[in-house]
Order: structure tokens, then sequence, then C-alpha cells
């Protein structure tokens, strides 16, 4: 296609040089211009834009007033080019608001011409919110104008306007309401069949009008509808009027709404006013079901899908709009089976059963030339299948894998995963799938997804695992991926040596010391020694120690020559194989991660070495559950119960918390000098109702020498402004000095939240400070003028009083680290601190009330299971906890005794690295 | 649950490709007060670096004729292949399908009767200032104008002459319409 290439230079350069149409441009200024001429360059201009293309602001505003000199001229075709051009240059140029007067002229109710429409939408863009009101009377009578494009031009353009102008525009509701209610447009052309008159009807009695065939699709109503919604949105007594009104009688054939996307707004609305108001529910949902026998598939849609994301939908509501989706599934376009099938598998994930009635038409989906269709079918069969079906099913998708793309097996085989633990009885079919895909050609990702379904397999089905294991060494035998290879290594490292026979493993895993690039051989000596600490059998230790001394310690690779001759080492003592082999915590990585990233940043740390006894232990089964978790976080907001959306908050994790809080703190100036953030609140603790003027909470950071209080304050009422926004802070105790108060300057209802900090000093950092702070919110209030969204000059101080603020020895100073108890226990005793008080909890109803407590205040880490009571009346509540700043391990037995006269007595026993650690927990409980 | 987007601002974008997977034209919807619609989930497209990753990438997913709908890296995404060219419209992900994929055959059915249905790179780029009209009266700035195909073609006045007289019922007019009857006409067998 080589004539293509000397278009897309020519035709393209020619187009795109930006200089040269700015030069062209001035031809725009001469006094007898040729409209046709003026067009193509017009064109060529937007052109540019949609290309790409930027202009400064000094060449957009020429462009524009060298555009709109073009406003002399008469010509229609010219004029509709010059309007757009207009409302394309009109975000970049500057004094655009001086081409009103021209842009109204074209906008005069009596205009017939073809571009009146044009003139209203471009007159949006260039126009000053403050001026609205001098246009209202035009934009007026477009709205009620009998011509479709008039009025839906002004209803678009009001909608665009409208966050700006509030308060103009919503005068404008009778205007609105009139153009919903329009007749169809069909009764008042007198022809049936409107849409040929137009072209041939200029015999007409109105030769001057514009030869536009008006349109058939009503679908003013929706623009109508969309700025009527605008303007009553807080109002829902009104909207439900609404609703009602134009919902009309059953299957929507009584309403006055004909455009199906109106209808569909509609759709909208009454979910919204369901979920707002429970009493209007089934009025509502009746509604919907209605429009379920709507004559356009858009409504239907529309409405099947409401119900069924409707919250607490039954299975007899369901059984409607899954049939109308049904129907869909087999229709022949791809976009209506697309929307259905969509909208089933999400309601699969809920109520599998309602869906399953669909099975056959999605089983014909499966091979939808729509990938993203078939991708659906399966995803949606996999949740909905029953164990009878699944053979089928998987006899199905095997034939087709070969013909698939990489990321389609990927979406498979996640499928099939989740199909595999939810019925453990297939596991040989399944695993018998995954080890003969695992063998067919493809990527890393689809690689990586098999084997993960099988170490699933291996971690949940114990059936399954002794075969799951010889396919995985079977892969290794001869796999290209080297990630891959190390996984599979642990793995087999952790697992091998519980099976019968730990021995056929480990010719596996000598073949990769023999075969395999340094990394995997490293891996393979990891993992013998595994087999060589854990094996119950003797003769396999020596075996191990023959393997590992013969070959590994004279390797090439120093790495793989370290390991083997550590665990050599380590074989031979228990000692060490308990610390290193056999331990089962690690590190929490997210907090070793920001601590290891201040510790970089700060050039003064680099002196001492890292302190790692700083970052908080967690079990390998924690730590396993945190890397489950979908990793969908991004960014954390400064909390507020407002925007606590209803879509499927994710739960994060408080260390992910603490690093998000580390960089917001790092972004202020103020707080460079006070180091690492030793620790912070999990969670804002709310020092407001969540349904006042003003929305507080606070999060406390802990740093060496200073505490930082910071407020999340939201101002909730929209017609005032905040100006100067501090928190009061009264501490009660002493050991606090407060230095300064960084304050919010202005805060609006559309700014909330933001944050106010306030910083203490620590008078003795070695101490840990204990008290309640007393706060109160100061600001000045300003009311925000309702039409011109001005703030009056003059406020009025104003104070707001908050909740307490209790610094806490649990939530502030201490974070839970996991440790081997009973050693532990044993070693302080020799090294550490040791303190015991005793305690009536007398209000305490239960053993296990008394343990929620203890670790809710303390925030340690229960160990063993110990915090689940299992008799009614004595127990021990073992706990492990960190203190931050280098205050060291702590750990704390608590032995309880319960009877039903007295509460709860709690023995507390304290062992802490450090003295001032020891007595910290003391003071927890004690005050 | 997702919130069903209560306002009219249902595009998020407009682009055509090349069978290259270039960028023939694109129009993406980014103004301040659709950034309700932005909220819905979709990462936004607002530098010309993201654009044209964006659009490279979902050349590659929707290159192959035969699929029409795609929902790719939170953008619900309605297509038409049309010769040398690929058409594409795209929404929020929350967005009803049908009524995107409505506006996207309003704009092309408009297209092709004003281009006599010869919607192919060369005359769109011959017809550039039909192209981009016919879109303005399809859709502004992210809301949906009208989605009566022929009410659309009829719209756009046709091209001036060299001269500045007003505008005359031309050939061109004549035969558009003709091309619409016959349309019409065609569809009413159908």
């Amino acid at each position: 296609m080589s004539f293509k290439k000397d278009e897309e230079s020519g035709l393209n350069a020619f187009y795109n040089n930006k200089s040269t149409i700015i030069q062209e441009a001035r031809i725009f200024n001469e006094s007898n211009v040729s409209p046709r001429k003026c067009r193509a360059l017009l064109t060529r201009v937007v052109y540019l834009l949609y290309l790409g293309e930027t202009f400064s602001t000094q060449e957009a505003t020429n462009l524009f007033f060298g555009t709109t000199k073009l406003f002399q001229n008469k010509d229609g075709a010219l004029r509709q080019m010059v309007y757009f051009t207009v409302k394309e240059l009109a975000t970049m140029a500057e004094d655009v608001i001086m081409v009103t007067s021209s842009i109204m002229k074209d906008m005069q109710p009596n205009s017939e011409v073809v571009y009146r429409p044009n003139a209203i939408r471009a007159l949006c863009r260039i126009i000053d919110p403050s001026m609205v009101q001098g246009v209202e009377r035009f934009f007026k009578s477009a709205i009620v104008d009998k011509n479709p494009s008039i009025s839906s031009g002004a209803l678009v353009s009001s909608y665009h306007l409208y966050p700006q102008a509030k308060e103009v525009i919503k005068r404008w509701v009778n205007e609105v309401q009139e153009s919903v209610n329009v007749k169809p447009i069909a009764s008042y052309f007198n022809s049936p069949q409107p849409s040929s008159s137009g072209y041939l009807g200029f015999s007409s009695p109105q030769p001057a009008g514009p030869q536009t065939i008006p349109s058939t699709s009503n679908i003013t109503q929706y623009h109508a509808l969309g700025l009527l919604f605008q303007i009553r949105q807080q109002d829902r007594m009104a909207i439900t009027k609404m609703i009602q009104q134009l919902g009309g009688a059953k299957s929507g054939s009584g309403s006055s709404l004909k455009n199906p996307m109106a209808l569909c707004m509609l759709v909208r609305y009454a979910v919204k006013v369901m979920e707002e108001d429970p009493n209007m529910h089934k009025q509502m949902y009746d509604l919907l079901e209605g429009w379920l026998r709507h004559k356009s598939d858009m409504v239907n849609y529309e409405a099947a899908r409401a119900i069924c994301e409707m919250r607490g939908v039954t299975p007899q509501q369901l059984t409607r709009s899954v049939s109308v989706l049904q129907i869909f599934l087999s229709s022949p376009k791809p976009v209506l089976k697309f929307a259905a099938i969509r909208t089933l598998s999400q309601l699969a994930l809920t109520h599998p059963a309602s869906v399953a009635t669909c099975n056959v038409d999605m089983e014909n989906l499966i091979t939808d030339s729509n990938r993203s269709i078939a991708t659906y079918a399966i995803t949606t069969l996999l949740k909905t299948g029953n164990e009878a079906s699944v053979d089928r099913l998987m006899k199905q998708i095997t034939g087709f894998m070969s013909e698939i793309s990489d990321e389609f097996k990927v979406i498979v085989v996640e499928a099939i995963r989740s199909l595999t633990l939810k019925f453990p009885a297939k596991q040989a079919l399944m695993l018998n799938f995954l080890s003969g895909v695992l063998r067919d050609e493809g990527g890393y990702d689809f690689k990586r997804a098999v084997v993960e379904a099988i170490f699933d397999m291996i971690k949940y089905i114990s059936d399954s695992k002794e075969t799951a294991l010889a396919h995985l060494c079977e892969f290794i035998e001869d796999c290209e991926f080297t990630k891959l290879s190390v996984r599979i290594l642990h793995l087999i490292g952790l697992e091998g040596p519980k099976t019968l026979q730990p021995t056929k493993y480990i010719r596996y895993i000598y073949n990769r010391v023999v075969l395999e690039n340094a990394i995997v051989r490293a891996a393979a000596v990891s993992s013998l020694a595994k087999f060589g600490v854990n094996a119950v059998d003797g003769t396999i230790r020596n075996s191990i120690r023959v393997l590992l001394s013969s070959r590994c310690l004279d390797d090439v690779d120093d790495e793989v020559r370290d390991r083997a001759a550590m665990y050599l080492k380590v074989m031979q003592q228990d000692v060490l194989a308990q610390k290193y082999v056999r331990d089962d915590s690690v590190f929490s990585l997210a907090t070793l991660e920001s601590q290891l990233v201040s510790y970089v940043n700060d050039s003064a740390a680099s002196e001492v070495p890292f302190d790692v006894s700083g970052v908080p232990k967690v079990s390998r089964a924690q730590a396993q559950q945190e890397s489950a978790r979908p990793n969908a976080i991004d960014t954390i907001v400064a909390a507020t119960p407002a925007k606590a959306a209803p879509a499927a908050p994710v739960q994060k994790t408080a260390e992910e918390t603490k690093s998000a809080y580390a960089q917001q703190l790092a972004a202020v100036p103020d707080f460079a000098e006070y180091g690492p953030i030793l620790n912070s609140s999990n969670k804002p603790a709310a020092l407001t109702e969540t349904e006042t003027e003003y929305v507080v909470s606070c999060v406390k950071h802990i740093f060496k020498e200073h505490v930082v209080f910071q407020f999340n304050v939201s101002n909730t009422l929209p017609d005032t402004i905040l100006e100067r926004v501090a928190v009061a802070m009264q501490p009660n105790d002493a050991g606090l000095t407060e230095d300064f108060i960084l304050p919010v300057e202005s805060l609006s209802h559309e700014t909330s939240p933001q944050i106010v900090y306030v910083s203490f000093t620590r008078d003795s950092p070695e101490g840990y400070v204990l008290g309640s702070f007393g706060c109160t919110l100061k600001f000045i209030s300003k009311e925000v003028d309702p039409t011109s969204g001005v703030p009056e000059e003059e406020g009025y101080e104003d104070e707001y009083q908050l909740e307490e603020v209790e610094l806490g020895a649990g939530s502030d100073y201490i974070v839970p680290n996991y440790a081997a108890f009973t050693a532990e226990w044993d070693k302080m005793k020799e090294t550490g601190t040791s303190l015991t008080e005793t305690f009536a909890l007398s209000s305490m109803g239960s053993l296990k009330a008394a343990c929620d407590s203890l670790i809710e205040i303390l925030n340690m880490e229960a160990l063993g299971g110990t915090e689940n009571p299992q008799s009614t009346s004595v127990h021990t509540l073992n706990l492990s906890g960190l203190v931050t700043g280098g205050g060291g391990k702590v750990l704390a037995r608590c032995r309880m005794t319960f009877s039903s006269g007295q509460g709860v007595t709690l023995e507390l026993s304290v062992r802490a690295e450090q003295d001032p650690a020891a007595r910290l927990v003391l003071a927890a409980i004690g005050g | 649950m997702v919130m069903p987007n209560l306002s009219l601002y249902t595009t998020s974008a407009f682009i055509i490709l090349d069978t290259d997977g270039n960028r023939v034209l694109a129009k993406y919807y980014n103004n301040k007060n659709s950034t309700i619609v932005q909220d819905a989930g979709s990462k936004s497209l607002t530098t010309l670096k993201d654009q044209r990753a964006y659009e490279k990438a979902l050349w590659e997913k929707t290159k192959k004729a035969g699929g029409d709908i795609i929902l790719y890296d939170s953008y619900l995404v309605v297509y038409r292949h049309s010769l040398d060219l690929i058409f594409y419209l795209l929404g929020p992900p929350s967005e009803n399908e049908l009524m995107l994929n409505a506006a996207l055959v309003a704009y092309f059915d408009a297209l092709s009767i004003l281009l006599k249905n010869q919607v192919e790179k060369r005359s769109v780029l011959d017809n550039l200032d039909v192209v981009l009209l016919c879109l303005d009266e399809t859709i502004d700035d992210g809301i949906i104008v009208e989605t009566d195909s022929t009410a659309i073609a009829s719209r756009l006045s046709s091209r001036p002459g060299t001269g500045g007289q007003e505008i005359v019922i031309d050939e061109q007019t004549i035969r558009n319409a003709y091309d619409t009857i016959k349309s019409r006409v065609a569809k009413g067998l159908f």
C-alpha cells in the first residue's frame, strides 16, 4: 500500500503545519473573503486540535478574533463552521466574552437560520456566568421552540452552564418542564413521515427557512429531563413526583416520554429514589418492572440492569429481568449480547442460581467472535455451573484452549481456579486440565496463572497435593521461566518434606542444581536444605548433606556456594535450624518498605546501620492472606464519611494506611526536620457526629521528639466558606509543648475535606506521654451569596466544640508483632524487665469481652489463638507487641479468671526488653 | 454497586483510527463539568501521550472486525469498522451500552449519508469539514445531542460557493436528498 504512505505524509503534513495555518488565517481580516476558502481554513484550524496539536493562549486568541471577523459574512455554511471553531477555541483563548453580541444576533427568536442552534450552543462557551441573566429571555424562548434542534441546543447549553449559574437557570424550570412534556414531533408536522418533507419541502411556504429534516428521535425530552433533574436534584419529593408523572402506566406505554434515552434516565432516577426512600421501594420497583416490557431494547436493558443491581433483590424479583436479558443473549447484535452478559456475570456473583437459567444460552456464547462476550460467558458459567455441568464445560473449554490468546487463557485459568476450590471433588479433572495446558505453548503470564492455580490446589485441597507436586516437578524439568522455577522449588521445599516419600522430589530438585542457571540453583539449594532440616528420616538428612557438600560447595556462583555452606552448618545445629529454616514469621513488608524508604532518604541516618528490630513481624499465614488480597489501593484521601462510597470499599491494612500517611506528611515542609514517623493511628477517630455542619476526624502521628495531630475537617454547608480554620488543643497533662498549628486558609463544601495539623514537642522523648486533649475548632465563617457565588467581605469568628482526643498506649505507641511466645518469654526473663500487677475488671461480662478489649487497648498481637477463650472461668491470653521508636519488644501474659459476681480478675505480667516499655503497658491498663 | 450516571455527560471521547492504528482524528471530552463521568472509575486521558498510548492499545484489541464493543481499561468502548477506518466512541464503564451505541450509529449513518456511503480514509480527509461538523451535531462536549441520523445529516449546510452569496439549494442538496430517500426506502424494504 505504497500510495497510502504518500497520502499520509502529504495530507497530514499539509494539515499539520500550525504556523502555515496561522499565517493563512490572516485572510479572515480581508474585506471580501471567500466563504469556501475560509470554511476550509477553519476546518484545518480545528482539525489541528483533533490531531492533538495545542495552541498557546496568544495563538488561540489571535485565531479566535480572526474567526469572529467572519461574522460579517452572511454565508450560512461558513457561519456554521465559524460557530464550531468559536466553540473549540473558546476554552483556550482570552477575552472571548467580547463576541457575545455577535452571537446573540443569531439567537433572535425570529431568526430562522439553520445555524441558530449552533449559535446557542456556542454561546455557553464564551459567556460569563454573571451574564447569564442577560440572555435569559433568549434561552427561555429557545427552550420551548418548536424546532427540536433549537430546543435541544438551548437545553444542552443550559446544562453546560448550570453549575456556574444555578440560580438563574433554576428560574427556567417551567420552560424546561414544557419541553419535557412536548407532544411527539410527528403530530405537528402533518406528514406521517416527516423525514422526507424537509428536503422536498423547498416549495413549502417558508422559503427562507432552513432545509433541515426535523428530528424524529424526541431527544429533546432527554435533554430537558436531564436539566430538570439537575434543577430539582435536592428535592426528593419533586423528583419522585416527576417520576410518577412521566413514568406512565404499566410498560411505560402511557408515558409522555417517547425518547428511550429519556426513559433510561428516568430508570436511574427511580433507582436513586428507591435507595434513598425505602417507603417508595414498592412503587418504584413496579415502575421498573413495567419498563421491562417497553418496546425499546435500551429501556428494557436499563430497567433489567437496575433490578439486577438492586440492594437485597429477591430471586422472585429477578425472574423477569433475567428472562429479558436471556432473550438479549441470543440477539445477533454484539452490543446487546455484551450488555446482557456483562450484567448477568455481575449478578452471578451474588445470585448464581437466578443466572443459572441462562446456562444453555451462555454456553453458545463461549465461542462468540467477540472475545469479551466469550470471556464473560465462561466466567459466568463457571460461577453458575453445578457439579454435574462441570465435566461438559471443561470438555468445551479444552476444545478451544489452543485457539485463543494468552490473555484470554489467563481469564479461563483464573475461572477454573475458583471453580476447583468450589468443587473439590472435581480436583482430578481440573488438575488434569491444568497440567495439560501447562505443557502447551504460552507466555509467562499464562504459565504463572496455571502454576498459581496449582499452588492453590495444593494449599486447599489436600487430596490433590501429591499429584499436583508431581506435575510441578515435571514442569520445572523444562521450564523457561526462572521466576516460576524459583517459586515452585520454594513450594516443593515447604510441602515436600511433609509427604510420605520425600525422596522422590529430591531427585527433581537435584537435577536443577546440575542443569540450571545460578538463580534456580540457589533456590534449589534452599529447597534441598528444607528437606534436610525437616525430614523425619535420618538417612535423608545424610543424603542431603552429601548432595550439598559434594556439588554445591564447588559451584561457580558465590550465592549458591554461600547458601550451601550456610545450610550445611544449619543442619548440624538445631538452634540455628529453628531460627533460619523453621521460623514461621516474616517481616511486615509494607512497614519494612516504608522504613527503608525513609532510611534511604534521610542522609543523616546512613551513618548508623538500619535497625531491623523496629519492624514488626507477622506470621506467614498473615502475610499470605495479605498478598492474596487484590491490589487495588491507589491513594489515600483524608477520610470523610460523606465520600464513603457504597462501591465496595477496599479494606486497607494498617500498614498501607501508615505508608500513605507517611507520604502525606512528607509533603509538608514543616515536618521535614522531624525524621521518620514512628507510628500513626490505624484509623481516624471521629470527633464529631457524621451529620453535623462540620465533620472532623483525627489521626495521630508519633515522631521521635514530636507528636503531630492531623485533623481532617469537612465543611458540609454548601453556602458557607470557612477561613483560617484551626484547632485549639488543651492538653490535660503535662509532657507535651505545643509548637505550631498549620491552619487551613479557606474551606468550602467543594474543597472539603482539608487537613489542619497541630504539632507538639515531646518534653522527654524516652518517656511515653499519655493523656487527653480538649479540642475546639476555630474559624471565620463567611456566607456565600447564592446568586454571584462570591463570599461576603466580613465574616464572623466562630468556634465549634469537638470531642476529646486521647493519646493512649496501644493505639499510639505499640504495634502488633508476631513472636514465638514461650521462647521469647523465657528469654526475656533473663535479659529484660518483668513486671506483674493484678487488676479487677468488674465491668467485663465475659472472658471473651476482656480479651477483645485488652487486645484493642494494647494493640498487641494475640498469639496461638489465645484470643478465643476455651473455658468460661479461667483463661490465659498471650500478647506480643513492638514499642515504636526503638522501645523494643514487649510481651504480656494476661491470666484471667471470671466469676459472675466480680467480673474478670486479671493478673497482668509484662516482660519487655526495656523498662519504660513494660511500664507503658501496665499504665495503659491501670490508667 | 456502581452508582448510575445521573448526568447527561455520557461520552468520554470520539476517535477515528486508520488500519495502522494511527489517529485520523480524536476528540476527548474532558471539560470540567463532565468530571462526574471521570469519577466513575475511568482514568482520565488528558495528555496527548496518554491518549496516544490508549489509542494504540485499544487498536491492538479491536483491529479485527466483528467485535463492536469492548470494555477496555475502564472505558466502555463501542466501535465500528468501515473499510480502512475504525470509529470509536468511549464512555464511562457504567454507561448503558445501547445508549452509547445509538450515538455512534447515528453519527456513522449521518456520515454515510453525507459521504455517499464512501466512509473511508480518503473521503474523510477530503471532507473534514463535514466530518467535524457532523460530530458537533451528534455530540456536544460529552452530551449526546441527536440520535436521528437523517436529522443530523440535514443540519449540515452544504459548502458555500466561491462568491459571498446566500446559501442556495444546489445539485448537492438534491443529491443528498435523493440519497436520503433512497436509503430510507431501502430501510423500509428490509
